[in-house]
């Protein structure tokens, strides 16, 4: 049911992968997106996959989960297919029918971005598995604290988001809960027409924004409790430290850009 | 015949990821029409998964129920109706009232059903009298409502449907000890008057031992024992053990009877110990050598 959505899903483990510095993790997953995107023959693509498959194996994430990840963007990555194969009109004609012309150039074209867009979500999708939402909010605030200079509300909007990804699963465990309710009552939200089916949600919505009014009201309220001000001399119980795993890692990933650039020269 | 029962029931939760969890573990029970079911167990144990699974709401990874002889998820269009059959109602059932008025909240489950308008109102009626909600209050908005009164509007709600059986999990749970008896007063009454089974998942093995006919342990994952009270508490070194406490008022007997005083049955409510005394102290009954 709605337990399934993996996207944010932590695994929690203790690989090489799992104890780097979210930090360096982030900055990684940066370069490695822009890794695949400087890529432009298909060899500098293999060395993105090789990437992909060293950083999964390194993470001890079984590697069933890389397809799971993918299940959701079936239909994106699908429609990319179609649309470059349909609409890249140059190159040697493979296959003619009216309008509709196929060419190679279509079909390359078509799965370089297939084989870029599978490799940046599984890629992506490995930084979650691996590191815990706060984990990552907090690395996003200490890697954009610059910013605060220019007035920047960084802290504030790093709290919403680890409060948000917080109750998401909160959430989702109530909706899943009312939901049950009222199907015990008899409520249908399988069958019948469209507007039908929009009024079904009434008994659902209404008492999960109740709840998550009341939920918010009281947060606020343990929050200033615990003397919550706001990031000003804020101190952290977990430091994040870069360590031997973070320096070779990084030198992995510079090696892999390094390769990808000079592919790109030489072919 | 029982109205419900379970074969090898068995249920886990998140297969196939590092959470998994084996909530309800080869479970078979049989519970018969006009029961009065107090189901307990320690936290995690699994209870509120295993009722889930009587109406439907869950699908069990392996094993069959059978409500009224009748397999479940042999047909899934079989589900509705089942679920007006057996009556479930959730922990903290207040978090999902939703209507303007408890008038229409109560009246959700038998417009589901799809009863007449006459129907409907005569059920709202009486179960409104049932769980002792004034007419007045049948026109506020549940949310104006204090946590007790918001409680019995959600269990009338369940409860306007007539199950053939009723099921509650923790009815009583965050009430004073006042709202509490008066819910499990309520149950009871609901109980004798209609005459149908009832499910009532609780913690308090006061509640359990002094309302209930049967009653149901369970321990992680699976059923440690379905007996009646007397048999239970007979056992009370073992739900000892198990970390579940038995009545205050068996613990007094148990640690009469290891100084010598046996009054050779099991007490498990007040008022029974309480006859016990008197009947020893008035000389009608001997103490057991
Ligand atoms: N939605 C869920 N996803 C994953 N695991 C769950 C879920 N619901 C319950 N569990 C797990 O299944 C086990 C049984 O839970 P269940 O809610 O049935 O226990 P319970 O006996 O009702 O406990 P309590 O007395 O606290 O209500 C627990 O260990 C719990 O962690
Ligand atoms: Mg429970």
């Amino acid at each position: 049911m709605l337990k399934d959505i993996t996207i944010g899903q932590y695994f929690p483990g203790n690989s090489p992968v799992h104890r780097m510095d979210p930090r360096v993790k982030l900055v990684l997953t940066m370069a490695f997106i822009v890794m695949l995107f400087m890529s432009s023959s298909f060899y500098g693509l293999l060395v993105g996959i090789v990437y992909t498959f060293m950083a999964f194996a390194a993470s001890r994430i079984p590697f069933k989960m890389m397809f799971k990840s993918l299940k959701p963007i079936i239909p994106i990555i699908i429609f990319t297919a179609i649309l470059n194969i349909l609409f890249v009109r140059t190159g040697d004609v493979l296959w003619q029918l009216g309008f509709i012309r196929i060419t190679q150039q279509g079909i390359h074209t078509a799965v370089f971005m297939v084989v870029r867009i599978v490799c940046l979500i599984v890629g992506t999708s490995l930084l979650t598995y691996t590191s815990s939402p706060i984990e990552l909010t907090d690395a996003i605030e200490r890697l954009l604290s610059p910013l605060k200079k220019l007035k920047v509300p960084v802290h504030e909007l790093a709290m919403m988001m680890t409060i948000a990804l917080r109750f998401i699963p909160t959430l989702i465990e109530e909706t899943d809960k009312i939901m049950s309710a009222q199907k015990a009552r008899g409520a249908d939200m399988e069958t019948g027409s469209i507007i039908k089916r929009a009024r079904a949600l009434i008994p659902i919505l209404i008492p999960l924004f109740v709840s998550s009014f009341r939920r918010a009201e009281e947060l606020a309220l343990a929050m200033e409790c615990r003397c919550y001000h706001g990031g000003e001399g804020r101190t952290r119980m977990k430091q994040m430290k870069t360590s031997a795993v973070d320096y070779v890692s990084i030198v992995i990933t510079a090696a892999f850009i390094g390769a990808v650039v000079v592919i790109n020269i030489l072919v | 015949m029982a109205v419900i029962k379970t074969e090898n029931l068995s249920y886990v939760y998140g297969e196939g990821t590092p959470f998994r969890k084996v909530a309800v573990d080869n479970v078979n029970i049989e519970i018969d029409e006009g029961e009065l079911v107090g189901v307990i167990g320690h936290t995690g144990s699994g209870k509120s998964t295993l009722i889930q699974h009587l109406n439907g709401l869950l699908k069990p990874s392996s094993g069959k129920i059978f409500i009224d002889g009748e397999e479940l998820w042999l047909d899934k269009s079989r589900l509705r109706p089942i679920r007006f059959k057996v009556g479930l109602v959730f922990q903290y059932p207040e978090y999902q009232l939703f209507e303007e008025t408890c008038y229409k909240d109560i009246a959700f489950g038998p417009k589901n059903m799809g009863l007449s308008d006459a129907e409907i109102d005569r059920r709202v009626k009486e179960t409104a009298r049932l769980v002792g909600l004034s007419a007045d209050i049948l026109d506020k908005s549940p949310f104006e409502l204090s946590g007790g009164q918001k409680r019995r509007v959600a269990i009338a709600g369940v409860m306007a449907m007539e199950p053939k059986v009723l099921i509650l999990d923790e009815p009583t749970s965050g009430l004073d000890p006042k709202g509490r008896e008066q819910i499990l007063g309520l149950i009871r009454e609901y109980h004798q008057e209609k005459k149908n089974t009832v499910m009532l998942v609780s913690h308090s093995m006061e509640d359990v031992a002094k309302n209930c006919s049967k009653i149901l342990v369970m321990n992680s994952a699976k059923v440690f024992c379905y007996d009646t009270p007397v048999n239970v508490f007979h056992r009370s070194r073992e739900l000892e053990q198990m970390g579940l406490s038995v009545p205050q008022i068996t613990r007094v007997f148990n640690r009469l009877k290891a100084m010598g005083y046996d009054f050779g049955e099991d007490v498990y409510t007040v008022d029974f110990g309480r006859k016990l005394l008197l009947q020893v102290l008035s000389g009608e009954k001997k103490l057991k050598e």
